[in-house]
C-alpha cells in the first residue's frame, strides 16, 4: 500500500520533467530532424536525402561561418573565465557577510533587464557618436568620431557582457566550499601564492570552472542578438545564418541540416573539453 | 483555501472553453498579421465600436509573416497584409492562402487601376488571392546637405560617401544596383540564366563597393538612427523612413533614385485556415473607407488604394512626397512583379557570397 503510494507520488513527481523532455525537446527534435533530411524537387514536392548536409559541406562560405563562430565562442569562454576567476575568487575567499552579499548582487543586477536592452546599451556606448567617442573626444585623445562597433571585437566585449554572470555563480559555489585552512596550511608548508593557486585553489574550483566554461560556451554558440546586433559587415554569426535559411530564403530544410550541425558541434566541443579537463559530466554537473 | 483554488481552476477552465468556442457570428475576432503603423489605435477602437469585433494585431513583415503562416499551414491569422509580389510564389510553394470573394468587397472603395494590377498578379490558378492596401516605394535616404550628389544607387559606391553608406544586404539592393547599372532585372525574372547573369555583374558591383559600407542594416529603427546621428549620410530606405527623419532634420530626406525607385503594394490576403472571414472582409470594407484610409496614411506614412484616401492627410506629408516626387519620378517608379518561385535562391547564394567576400 504504503509503496504503491510512493510509487504514485514518485511517477507524478516525474512527470513534469518527462513531458518537458518529450514535448518540447524529443518531438521537436525529431520533427525537425526530418526536415533536415528532405530535398525539394519542385513545388510542395519532397524526397528524401542528405541533399541539405552536403550542400552545407560543399558551400566554403558555410562551414567558415561554422568553424568561425566554434573559434570566437572557445574565445569568449578562455575570455569570461579569465575575467571571471579573480571575480569569483574575491567574492568567496577575500569578503565576508554584507560586503559579499552586496558584491554578489552587483554582478546579478545588469541580467534584471533582458539581453536586447544590455546589447542596446552597449551599442549606445560604442557608436562612433556613442558615450566613449565622445568621452575620447573631449579628452583631446581622438580628433574625429571613433567607431567602435559593428565589429568582431565589439562581439566578444558583448559575449562576454553578457555570460559573465554564468562563470561567476558556479566559480563563486566551488570556491565557497574549500576550506581557507587548506589554503593556510598550504603557505605554512612554504609555499608561494602561485603554487598555492596551482596546487590547490584551481584542482578545487575544477567543476565550476568546466561547469561554468560549459555554459558560457553553449549561450555564446547559441546567441543571437549579440552577434546580429554589434557585428559588421564582415562577422557572420552561424545562428544567425540558421535564421536566414529559415525565415527570409523559406529553406527550412537547410535551416534545419544546419540546425542538427550545430547540435553536432556543440556536443562535440564539450566532449573533447570534459575529456581534456579529465572531468566527467557527472561530477562536474553534481558538485556546482 | 482549497475552495478557492477550486474556483480559480473553474474559472481558468471556463475560460479556456470560450476561447476555444467558434464565437457567434456577427462578433468575431479579427486576428491580424500586418505591418507597423497600418492597424492604428484609433482605428481599431472605431472599427471594435461600429462592428463588434474585435482586433488582435501582431506586427511583423514579408518574409516574418510568410513563414508564420508556413509554420501553421496557413492558420493562427484571418487576415494577413504581405507585398504583392510574395502572394503567388508563397501559394504555389506552401499554399498557405485562400482566395477572395470579389462579391463581398465594395470594390468601389478601390482605385480601380490598383485593384486590377493586383488581382492580376496575385491569380494562381484562375483565383484571385490579393487585394491592394497600401502602397509605397524605396529608394534613396540621404543627407543632402553632406552626400547631395547621390542621385542614384551606385552613387552610393562614390568615395565621397566612403564609410557613411548603410543599405541592407536583401533582395531590394540587388534590383536596385541593377537598374542603376543598366540592367533591367524584372524583365528577367522568367528566365533563370539571365537572371543569373545580372546577379553576377550585381555580385561583382556590391563587393568593390563593400569598403564603402559602415554596415548593413537590419531593421528600420536602427538605420534611422545611423542617419539622424550623422553617422551614415547615404543609405538604402523606404520613403516613409526619409519623411519622418524630414520632419527632425530638413536635410535628410528621400531621394527618387535616376534608376527609379522601387514600388511595392502590401495587399490583404485571407490565410488558408483563418477562421473569422466575416470579420475579415468587414475589416477591409471598413479600412478603405476614404476617412479611415486617411488615417492609416498619417501614421504608416504610406498612402492607400482607397478612393479619395489621400483628402485627410495631414499637407507636411503631401509636401514631403511632393519634394520627393515629381510627374517623371512616379512614372519612372519600377512596381514589383510577382517573384517566380525558386527566384529566391538564386538571389541568397549571390548575397551570401556577397557577405563573405572581404
Amino acid at each position: 500500500m504504503t509503496s504503491d503510494a510512493s510509487r504514485l507520488g514518485f511517477y507524478l513527481l516525474l512527470a513534469p520533467i518527462l513531458l518537458w523532455l518529450v514535448l518540447l525537446i524529443i518531438l521537436p527534435h525529431i520533427g525537425l530532424f526530418i526536415v533536415s533530411i528532405s530535398e525539394k524537387v519542385g513545388p510542395r514536392e519532397y524526397e528524401y536525402g542528405l541533399g541539405n548536409y552536403a550542400a552545407f559541406f560543399g558551400e566554403p562560405l558555410y562551414w567558415r561561418t561554422f568553424a568561425r563562430t566554434a573559434i570566437m565562442s572557445i574565445l569568449a569562454t578562455a575570455l569570461t573565465l579569465v575575467l571571471g576567476f579573480p571575480i569569483a575568487y574575491y567574492i568567496a575567499k577575500l569578503t565576508k557577510g554584507r560586503t559579499k552579499t552586496t558584491l554578489f548582487l552587483m554582478c546579478m543586477i545588469p541580467f534584471w533587464v533582458s539581453e536586447l536592452v544590455r546589447t542596446f546599451g552597449w551599442m549606445i556606448l560604442l557608436r562612433e557618436t556613442g558615450v566613449f567617442s565622445n568621452l575620447l573626444q573631449s579628452l583631446g585623445l581622438a580628433s574625429g568620431g571613433v567607431e567602435m562597433l559593428y565589429n568582431d571585437a565589439a562581439i566578444m566585449v558583448g559575449l562576454v557582457y553578457t555570460s559573465i554572470l554564468f562563470m561567476v555563480v558556479p566559480l563563486v559555489t566551488t570556491l565557497d566550499s574549500l576550506d581557507d585552512s587548506l589554503i593556510e596550511a598550504g603557505y605554512d608548508l612554504g609555499a608561494n601564492s602561485t603554487s598555492i593557486m596551482r596546487e590547490i585553489v584551481i584542482p578545487h574550483a575544477m567543476p565550476g570552472i568546466v561547469s561554468g566554461c560549459i555554459v558560457v560556451f553553449m549561450l555564446s554558440l547559441g546567441n543571437y542578438l549579440t552577434p546580429i546586433l554589434l557585428g559588421g559587415k564582415d562577422s557572420l554569426w552561424f545562428t544567425g545564418m540558421i535564421y536566414t535559411q529559415f525565415i527570409t530564403r523559406f529553406n527550412w530544410e537547410l535551416g534545419a541540416a544546419f540546425g542538427f550541425l550545430l547540435l553536432a558541434l556543440s556536443s562535440l566541443v564539450v566532449f573533447v573539453g570534459l575529456k581534456l579537463s579529465g572531468q566527467s559530466l557527472s561530477e562536474t554537473m553534481g558538485r556546482s | 483555501m482549497f475552495a478557492n483554488f477550486e474556483k480559480l481552476g473553474v474559472a481558468a477552465v471556463t475560460a479556456t472553453a470560450i476561447y476555444a468556442l467558434p464565437m457567434a457570428a456577427g462578433a468575431d475576432t479579427l486576428r491580424l498579421l500586418t505591418w507597423g503603423g497600418y492597424a492604428p489605435e484609433e482605428v481599431i477602437a472605431k472599427f471594435e465600436a461600429e462592428t463588434g469585433h474585435t482586433v488582435e494585431v501582431t506586427t511583423s513583415n514579408n518574409e516574418e509573416m510568410i513563414a508564420k503562416l508556413r509554420a501553421t499551414n496557413g492558420g493562427g491569422f484571418d487576415l494577413a497584409q504581405p507585398s504583392q509580389d510574395r502572394i503567388t510564389s508563397a501559394q504555389e510553394e506552401f499554399g498557405i492562402y485562400k482566395p477572395i470573394d470579389m462579391s463581398r468587397i465594395k470594390s468601389e472603395l478601390f482605385i480601380p487601376s490598383m485593384l486590377a494590377a493586383t488581382a492580376e498578379n496575385s491569380t494562381f490558378d484562375g483565383e484571385v488571392y490579393g487585394l491592394p492596401h497600401v502602397w509605397g516605394t524605396s529608394g534613396l535616404v540621404v543627407n543632402t546637405a553632406k552626400a547631395g550628389d547621390v542621385t542614384d544607387y551606385t552613387d552610393l559606391c562614390e568615395a565621397s560617401v566612403s564609410g557613411k553608406v548603410s543599405y541592407r544586404l536583401k533582395r531590394p539592393t540587388l534590383i536596385g544596383f541593377a537598374y542603376s547599372m543598366g540592367l533591367d532585372p524584372f524583365a528577367a525574372y522568367d528566365d533563370a540564366d539571365a537572371y543569373q547573369e545580372i546577379l553576377d555583374q550585381v555580385e561583382a558591383k556590391l563587393i568593390d563597393c563593400k569598403p564603402n559600407v559602415k554596415t548593413y542594416w537590419g531593421g528600420g529603427d536602427e538605420i534611422k538612427q545611423l542617419l539622424r546621428s550623422g553617422e551614415v549620410i547615404a543609405s538604402m530606405a523606404w520613403d516613409t523612413g526619409g519623411w519622418q527623419l524630414n520632419a527632425d532634420d530638413a536635410d535628410i530626406t528621400f531621394v527618387a533614385p535616376e534608376a527609379g525607385a522601387l514600388g511595392w503594394i502590401d495587399t490583404f490576403v485571407l490565410p488558408a485556415r483563418g477562421r473569422a472571414d466575416d470579420a475579415a472582409y468587414d475589416w477591409i470594407n471598413f479600412v478603405m473607407r476614404p476617412d479611415i484610409a486617411s488615417m492609416i496614411t498619417n501614421t504608416a506614412g504610406n498612402f492607400t488604394a482607397a478612393v479619395d484616401g489621400d483628402a485627410g492627410v495631414n499637407a507636411d506629408l503631401k509636401a514631403r512626397y511632393q519634394g520627393s516626387f515629381d510627374q517623371a519620378a512616379i512614372d519612372n517608379i519600377k512596381w514589383y512583379p510577382p517573384v517566380p518561385a525558386g527566384l529566391e535562391a538564386l538571389e541568397g547564394a549571390t548575397l551570401d557570397r556577397v557577405n563573405a567576400a572581404k
